[in-house]
């Protein structure tokens, strides 16, 4: 990579200068800044005050209330995605454009609808809860509440960055190992999923990283009971209200540290990725 | 392992892709399915393959019926246009890949398998690539392991669908000679699809012409090029100059040119057509008692030859010629000149043409 224009080619959009300064000033502005205000919040703690917030019990059970729910919404994204993502790239039905424009529903629903729409189905009252509540199952108000809610925001994710792959990823593959006389689970095992294991993994990685942070949805239908029920988002949102700015930062500080790593590590798997296959075609 | 094709069709909706084929491939033969695009050749090769199921018709490997058999049982080696290598593997697992999806009581050990990749990449002389990935191979060369892939599960027979057509000019015309040495060296059942007459008149041992789904003609490629059975296979391998003409008596004639045709030899004069190749035409500067006076109106040179296009003096026909460049130098010609045009032979259909 080089960090300068070469001299003799002419590009479309004007001034390197420009576009790159332009860029930088909105990337501080929005992302830089904010982050720096939120460490110098944080700077008004001692590390063993910053330590005692963020290993406070109760704050340590919204870590694992949040990571556990996240895990198993993202893992359940990740089979139901690529089933989706599937099915609009592989078939021609009545209604696949409907479907597909149905994916992105969860970008552009408001979070605080989907959140009441979800407590209000699954409430031991509501079209699913009832029955769900025969085998004693409850949803609403409950860990499994979150995890739901943490699935319907985080569908996109998984459909939308597997679904370009596939739909590059043509026939001919499959039609090449069943040649060499593979049978449908080895093309899938050895051919389909090496291929979108990079997207998918991404698509599954970015899932976990909205649901980290999900707030507006999960509130709703969570219960918000302490020890139990408390996401990590809530925990900020409390601190804030009881004025502790520092506190809400520091734990603050822990989701976007998270968030950080992983996008790290999956841009990092992307790139060696692109090294082998020479990048998308 | 011979193949033979008994009444096949396939349509796709509306569309006839396959339309009540015959065919019979010898053990051995190297076979080119020649056509336009939409002749139905990639389809009747899909068939073949399995890829693709007919809606009516048997396919017989063997004279064994395997019409209802899944591609994966069929044994057959299939090569893409575009490779369709595996890009995540590298080319030694490409290549290894038929054989290591075998049954476990199939499967050769590992050491086994070493072997016989490495004898493969050999063969298509690319030994060297082994541990490489797809992406960082040339066009041709992934062509080539493609091949060695295809080959690797031991094929009874080789499909190969327009294995050229993604490669540049220089690097296909090597391929193509390079295919016919292979297949002279594994005699493999083979049959491979082109668009393109001159890879099938060089490759092949025999060529197949379809055209809307089915078969025009069926032959060597000097009994097809030579003797083209109807106008399309005529037109359709080469350039091609149309003439009215009158037949009678095993003599045709154009405008006041009479040549031999004696396939049609009955007496009553009757209207055809007459086929002259660009190069079956001498070009004179004066006048002979048999030859239709011209006017020339471009010249290109390609190379060595020179193409002409002259218009004829009675109805202002365009007619294409082409010569060697030293030829048409020695007749000192120069655009709008008058000349004076000969064919040497002629292939004469009766009837309006096509």
């Amino acid at each position: 990579m080089t960090f300068y224009r070469s001299n003799n080619s002419k590009r479309v959009l004007p001034g390197f200068g420009i576009s790159l300064g332009s860029s930088l000033f909105f990337i501080s502005l929005v992302i830089l800044l904010p982050i720096t205000g939120l460490v110098v919040q944080t700077a008004e703690l001692s590390w063993a005050q910053y330590w005692a917030i963020i290993s406070d019990p109760r704050v340590v059970a919204s870590y694992k209330v949040t990571a556990s729910a996240a895990a198993v919404a993202s893992m359940f994204n990740l089979f139901f995605g690529l089933l989706m993502a599937w099915i609009l790239t592989r078939y021609r039905f009545p209604g696949r454009v409907l479907l597909d424009g149905l994916m992105d529903l969860p970008f552009a629903l408001p979070t605080a609808v989907a959140g009441l729409t979800l407590a209000a189905v699954f409430s031991t009252q509501g079209w699913f809860g009832q029955y769900l509540a025969l085998w004693d199952i409850k949803v609403s108000y409950a860990w499994l509440g979150i995890v739901v809610a943490m699935t319907f925001t985080s569908v996109p994710f998984v459909v939308r960055t597997v679904q370009p792959v596939l739909e590059e990823f043509g026939p001919e593959y499959e039609e090449a190992s069943a040649t060499l006389g593979a049978s449908p689970l080895q093309t899938f095992f050895k051919v389909i999923l090496p291929e979108i294991k990079p997207a998918l993994f991404t698509g599954t990685a970015l899932a976990f990283t909205r649901s980290l942070g999900e707030f507006g949805a999960v509130i709703f239908i969570a219960g918000n009971l302490p020890w139990q029920t408390e996401v990590t988002s809530l925990m900020i949102f409390v601190r804030l209200q009881e004025f502790d700015y520092a506190a809400a930062a520091a734990i603050a500080s822990v989701v976007l540290l998270v968030s950080l790593v992983l996008l790290f590590v999956i841009n990092g798997m992307q790139q060696r990725y692109q090294h082998i296959t020479g990048g998308p075609k | 392992m011979s193949i033979s094709i008994e009444q096949v069709s396939k349509r796709f909706g509306d569309f006839v892709a396959v339309d009540n084929v015959n065919l019979a491939i010898k053990t051995g033969e190297l076979t080119a399915l020649l056509g336009p695009s939409g002749s139905g050749k990639t389809t009747l090769l899909r068939i073949i393959a399995g890829l693709e199921q007919a809606d009516s018709g048997r396919i017989h490997f063997n004279n064994q019926d395997i019409t209802g058999q899944h591609v994966s049982e069929r044994g057959v080696g299939f090569v893409f246009q575009h490779y369709a290598l595996f890009k995540h593997m590298t080319v030694f697992e490409n290549v290894a890949y038929g054989l290591t999806v075998k049954p476990k009581k199939l499967r050769p050990n590992k050491a086994e398998i070493a072997k016989k990749v490495h004898n493969l990449l050999q063969l298509v002389q690319l030994d060297w690539t082994a541990d490489r990935y797809p992406a960082q191979l040339s066009g041709g060369q992934r062509q080539r392991i493609a091949l060695a892939r295809a080959l690797a599960v031991e094929p009874k027979v080789l499909l190969l669908d327009e294995p050229f057509g993604a490669l540049d000019a220089k690097v296909r015309a090597e391929l193509r000679r390079w295919l016919r040495r292979l297949h002279d060296e594994i005699h493999v059942t083979s049959v491979f699809v082109t668009h393109d007459q001159e890879e099938a008149l060089e490759v092949a041992d025999r060529i197949v012409v379809m055209n809307k789904g089915a078969i025009e003609q069926d032959g060597t490629p000097e009994q097809v090029y030579d003797h083209p059975a109807n106008p399309f296979v005529y037109e359709f391998l080469g350039n091609v100059n149309l003439f009215h003409a009158r037949v009678k008596q095993g003599q045709s004639t154009i405008g006041n040119v009479k040549l031999a045709s004696p396939e049609h030899s009955n007496g009553d004069e009757q209207a055809g057509f007459a086929y002259v190749r660009p190069h079956e035409i001498d070009v004179f500067k004066a006048p002979l008692s048999d030859s239709l006076k011209v006017t020339l109106d471009l010249v290109t040179i390609v190379g060595p030859v020179a193409r002409l296009e002259v218009l004829s003096d009675t109805d202002q026909q365009l007619i294409h010629i082409e010569l060697p460049k030293e030829q048409f130098k020695q007749l000192q010609l120069a655009q709008g000149d008058i000349a004076w045009i000969q064919p040497r032979y002629s292939k004469v259909f009766l009837g309006e043409g096509i």
